[in-house]
């Protein structure tokens, strides 16, 4: 099956089918990673480059393990240590690396739509790994894929995303996924970090997280992305931790066998509390695990292996 | 002109069922009889018939056999010349491998591709004490140099024949055929 026409750039371009053969797909590679030897060779004779622009410990190291997993080749860039620094743009870069003979790209960037532009001047298959306040497909496949393992659906689950949905990827990448797949989704935070017409996704807007938590299965806790809050979005972290933040009594409200959930990194005592963190409940390393099923699924569904063309060809 | 597809039976449900149980007796008198044993079976057909062979083992034996399922999707030769990606099943061995007799169950034996993936498979999972090869059909055509060492049935093809399994559980019906395209 094909998915996505050959790119992962954001789940609201797939449909529920590819959506679901993505996640049924995911469950093999999950059983791949829990044996004594982690490693099939599908992948093998394919490179894939991990085009980073922007900070990531999770992410990165996800995908290089998928990829290492799956026996691709890898390379890495980051930004900082890149002739970027020299002022060469992403088109040049990418084609440059793709000249080498390249396959595969992920990218990670600070700017929404910068996977689709690459998709425009290269050849490879692009993975975005998240593009500004765009999309962030992978976490919210592994989200996704973390609650069907625990209920075995997705319809009809009510899912509430907590925090920082203005900025997120996360949260507007999940909401995709999750409408598609049939759930009842609701997101809650201070106005100023709602996004403009945001009940236009067909969710449910509360900015009383007490009222939002009533009858809810699942809480996604997204983080409060300190390094965006310069435009001063609330007064305080302690006023956000009082009026947002998840603690023992709120997980009260929920409906019985409740499931946590945070993409991380997380700041405990701001948006989570560490007892909720600890919470038996909590699935916040199950989602790292399946992290990296869920992508080398990906990988394994989009694999494309750049054709050399005659004209091209090696001279003699 | 049109083509036709015509299809020979070669073995009917009985004839399946007696070849699995002669099968069974083979691979006991073959081993002395089951111990440190497991079978299994390559998705889709092969493991069903792996199924079957474990039940007939245990008819005679009185011992269940450990039964392993194997997608060889994730280790095959052809991954990169296909336009799409094929869906891959779960594979499933919850048993140790290591130090086992691996009986390897397939349907059909052609070129041996398929069995060279499924070897590759087995070995990621543990050091076997050895693999024996079982198949319900050996329609000849070798691309590898693999041989079976329990063969139902020898039929020999052309290589425009096509040899079709059907199983119970996964075509509702039950039988070997060989599949021929005529000019009408």
């Amino acid at each position: 099956m094909a998915i996505g026409r050959g790119h992962l750039l954001d789940l609201e371009s797939l449909s529920a089918e590819e959506i679901t053969t993505i996640l049924d797909t995911t469950r093999t590679f999950r059983e791949v990673i829990d044996r004594d030897i982690k490693k099939v060779p599908t992948l093998r004779g394919i490179t894939v480059v991990n085009l980073f622009f922007e900070p990531s410990t999770r992410t990165r190291i996800s995908f290089e393990l998928a990829e290492k997993r799956l026996s691709a080749d890898t390379v890495n860039f980051s930004k900082a240590t890149s002739s970027v620094q020299k002022g060469e743009s992403l088109k040049d870069t990418i084609q440059n690396i793709e000249a080498m003979r390249t396959d595969m790209v992920v990218i990670r960037h600070s700017s929404p739509g910068a996977a689709h532009y690459l998709t425009q001047c290269c050849n490879s298959a692009v993975i975005n790994a998240g593009d500004g306040s765009h999309a962030h497909p992978t976490q919210a496949l592994l989200d996704i894929f973390t609650i069907r393992e625990k209920y075995k659906r997705i319809k009809d689950l009510r899912v509430l995303i907590v925090g920082d949905i203005k900025h997120s990827r996360v949260a507007r990448s999940n909401i995709w996924g999750l409408k598609k797949l049939g759930a009842q989704v609701a997101i809650c935070g201070p106005s100023t970090l709602l996004p403009y017409e945001v009940e236009k996704m067909g969710v449910e807007v509360f900015t009383d997280i007490d009222e939002a938590l009533e009858g809810v299965d699942i809480v996604n806790i997204l983080r409060i992305q300190l390094e965006r809050q310069d435009a001063g979005f609330f007064p305080t972290l302690r006023e956000y931790t009082e009026l947002y933040g998840i603690n023992m009594e709120r997980l009260k409200k929920l409906n019985a066998g409740f499931t946590i959930l945070h993409p991380g990194p997380m700041n405990r005592g701001v948006e989570i509390s560490d007892e909720v963190a600890e919470h038996s409940d909590a699935v916040i390393l199950e989602q790292v695990t399946n992290g990296v099923a869920v992508r080398m699924s990906v990988l394994y569904l989009l694999m494309h292996k750049e054709p050399v063309s005659v004209s091209e060809g090696v001279e003699v | 002109m049109a083509e036709k597809k015509v299809l020979k039976e070669i073995l009917d449900t009985e004839s399946v069922a007696r070849t699995i149980k002669r099968m069974a007796h083979e691979i006991i008198e073959r081993n002395r009889g089951v111990e440190d044993m497991a079978v299994i079976g390559i998705r889709t057909r092969g493991a069903i018939l792996a199924e079957r062979i474990v039940a007939a083992i245990e008819e005679i034996e009185k011992i269940s056999l450990p039964l392993g399922l194997l997608d060889i999707t994730l280790y095959r030769d052809d991954v990169h010349s296909r336009l799409e990606q094929p869906l891959v099943q779960k594979t499933e061995i919850i048993f140790r491998v290591a130090n086992k007799v691996v009986i390897l169950v397939d349907d059909v034996l052609f070129t041996g591709r398929t069995a060279r993936s499924a070897l590759d498979a087995i070995i990621d999972f543990g050091r076997p004490k050895c693999i024996q090869f079982a198949v319900l059909v050996d329609r000849g055509h070798r691309e590898l140099p693999i041989r079976a060492d329990y063969v139902g049935k020898n039929i020999p093809t052309s290589l425009d024949e096509r040899v079709v399994v059907k199983m119970q559980e996964e075509d509702g019906s039950e039988g070997v055929y060989l599949e021929k395209t005529v000019e009408e």
